[in-house]
């Protein structure tokens, strides 16, 4: 049975005035538990109004939205059963830290879990390791930390929880190259650790071909195709023509076939590109390039 | 949800009411509210309300905004026109044990009830279809006079408009915090009033937080844009009156006489 499941999902804003606005539209979609998903689609195209829905925040417009097979909007269901099954990291979640101390903030969401103390320290020391916030910083203030630490202990605090679908919005928004890969880093170490299901929003497609298992293009409040990163990419003129941009190698490799030369043109990392050339190369009787 | 707060929001439309000089339309907004309180009649309440049903429709918005603005002052109606019923004297109309409802208590509350609604209609009118900018700029214009006795009209219009400019921002604010606490599974619906009031300090610390750093940057902000005071500052879009703005002002005097001359036709009488 798949974890998430939506059925003709919409989801309308401020409906019935003026500034009404259809910000998902009609989404089927089937995860299965253990996937990497990434999101990504174009600013405005839904994909945070999508995500609400997994945890019960926003209640769709019309049609529905099941979670390991309970309908969200079903009388007997309590929202924060699912909000404990499903865990929910916002786009700059820095900005809803609020306790004394570091420890105190990791801790919040598992003692709201209603855990025994035992279990929170261990799950806090647990998870601030796994998230690279050092036992001293534990102990400090999170306003006094950098920025990058701030979001780390904000993902630490949804991570605590141990939710068996982890979805976070723009985990990296904002940061410099070297925290983006730190904190990505880890987001995969976690979904390695602990086998749950990861869904990643992001605008960069780089970001995402890297480490989803699945890709969700959004368009519009529309899906435009969920599959493997290398179906996706082998339609980069149609994610293109959205406004959206293939990673780099895709679209040299794209420019390649262009050129009349026979290449697969469903590339997008950089290792699996070095890998087809020196394929190409040595089946057309030339050397291979060096291994980089 | 906080966002279906509808009081003091502005819905940009293309319509006549929409196009007139704001300081128009404050006074006429003062002039329908002397309307209302000075019909002495639901004869002449009714013409007031005429007044208010044409501006309605000549601003294009849909009536459901309205019912929507009367949400939120539902308790204070009911709670208001009950006192007035139980406790003005007159013919009893008729009586439950100790509870009287006599003829006086129904007439007057009744007409409190419209006239309250006739007032958060009338100002939701304005808001509706004046942006706060304009609405504050056109305060500040018609204060302008006391400037003359150091009254800080400027800043006082200024901070207006900074706070109306962040009411929005804040309830977006809040409302995501609650979003992000609710998905760390706090608990802020349930529980003895002071559970619940602890339950709102993972809401108030991000938010005045966050207050704090918008102040800092709004501040310097403006700082670099060489903002100093109101001192010699021009405006890029100063407010014009024409003939229909005297239009509109003349049609509300009119309707305030037709209001007028009513009531006194009735005392006459
Ligand atoms: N609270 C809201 N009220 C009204 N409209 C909203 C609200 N939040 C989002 N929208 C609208 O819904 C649409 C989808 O917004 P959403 O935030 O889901 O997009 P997104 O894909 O997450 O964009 P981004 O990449 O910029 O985060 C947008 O057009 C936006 O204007
Ligand atoms: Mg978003």
């Amino acid at each position: 049975m798949s974890i998430i499941k939506t059925e003709k999902l919409t989801y309308t804003y401020s409906q019935g005035t003026p500034f009404e606005k259809t910000a998902v539209n009609s989404v089927d979609l089937e995860i299965e538990e253990g996937e990497f998903v990434g999101v990504i689609g174009h600013t405005g195209s839904g994909k945070s109004t999508l995500i609400q829905h997994f945890n019960g925040l926003i209640k769709p417009t019309s049609g529905r939205v099941l979670i390991d097979g309970t309908d969200i909007r079903s009388k007997d269901v309590k929202l924060r059963d699912i909000r404990l099954k499903v865990g929910l990291v916002f786009q700059y979640p820095e900005y809803q830290i609020f306790e004394e101390t570091v420890y105190k903030d990791i801790a919040f969401g598992p003692k709201n879990m209603g855990l025994d103390e035992k279990e929170i320290d261990r799950r806090v020391r647990e998870t601030a390791e796994l998230v690279g916030i050092s036992p001293e910083l534990l102990k400090k203030s999170p306003f006094e930390l950098s920025g990058g630490q701030k979001r780390r202990v904000a993902i630490a605090g949804v991570m605590a929880m141990r939710p068996k679908v982890l979805i976070l919005d723009e985990p990296t928004a904002g940061l410099d190259p070297r925290g983006r890969e730190t904190i990505l880093g880890q987001i995969k170490r976690y979904h390695d650790e602990t086998k749950s299901t990861v869904m990643l929003v992001s605008h960069s497609m780089e970001d995402v071909a890297r480490f989803a298992s699945r890709i969700l293009v959004m368009n519009k409040g529309e899906v435009l195709c969920y599959d493997t990163p290398p179906a996706v990419f082998a339609r980069a003129e149609e994610i293109a023509s959205v406004g959206l941009s293939v990673p780099q190698i895709t679209k040299i490799f794209g420019l390649l076939r262009k050129r009349g030369i026979d290449i697969r043109g469903d590339v997008y990392t950089v290792e699996f590109a070095l890998k087809t050339i020196n394929e190409y190369l040595e089946a057309h009787g030339r050397g291979g390039l060096e291994n980089a | 949800m906080l966002k279906d707060i509808t009081i003091g929001q502005y819905f940009p439309m293309d319509s006549a009411v929409h196009k007139l000089d704001a300081r128009f339309k404050i006074v006429i907004t003062a002039v329908f509210i002397v309307m209302i309180f000075s019909a002495d009649s639901f004869l002449s309440l009714g013409l007031a309300f005429l007044f208010f049903v044409i501006a309605f429709a000549a601003s294009k918005l849909s009536p459901k905004l309205i019912l929507k603005s009367m949400k939120p002052i539902i308790p204070i109606i009911i709670f208001t026109s009950v006192l007035n019923i139980f406790f003005i004297d007159g013919v009893t109309v008729f009586q439950i044990w100790k509870i009287r409802i006599t003829d006086n208590g129904l007439i007057t509350s009744g007409y409190m009830i419209i006239r309250l609604i006739a007032l958060i209609c009338g100002s939701s009118l304005l808001t509706y279809t004046t942006s706060p900018i304009v609405l504050t700029d056109a305060i500040e214009q018609m204060m302008k006079p006391l400037g003359k006795l150091h009254f800080p009209v400027h800043e006082l219009a200024m901070m207006m408009t900074i706070a109306l400019r962040f009411i929005p921002t804040l309830i977006e604010e809040t409302d995501k915090i609650m979003s992000a606490q609710k998905a760390r599974g706090a608990d802020m619906d349930s529980g003895t009033l002071i559970e619940r009031a602890k339950a709102l300090v993972p809401i108030i610390i991000p938010l005045f937080v966050s207050s704090f750093r918008r102040a800092e940057e709004l501040a310097l902000a403006m700082e670099c844009r060489c903002y100093n005071g109101g001192e010699g500052r021009t405006k890029l879009k100063s407010l014009v009156s024409g003939g229909s703005d005297y239009a509109a002002l003349c049609l509300s005097l009119l309707f305030l006489c037709g209001v007028m001359i009513i009531d006194m036709g009735r005392v006459v009488l």
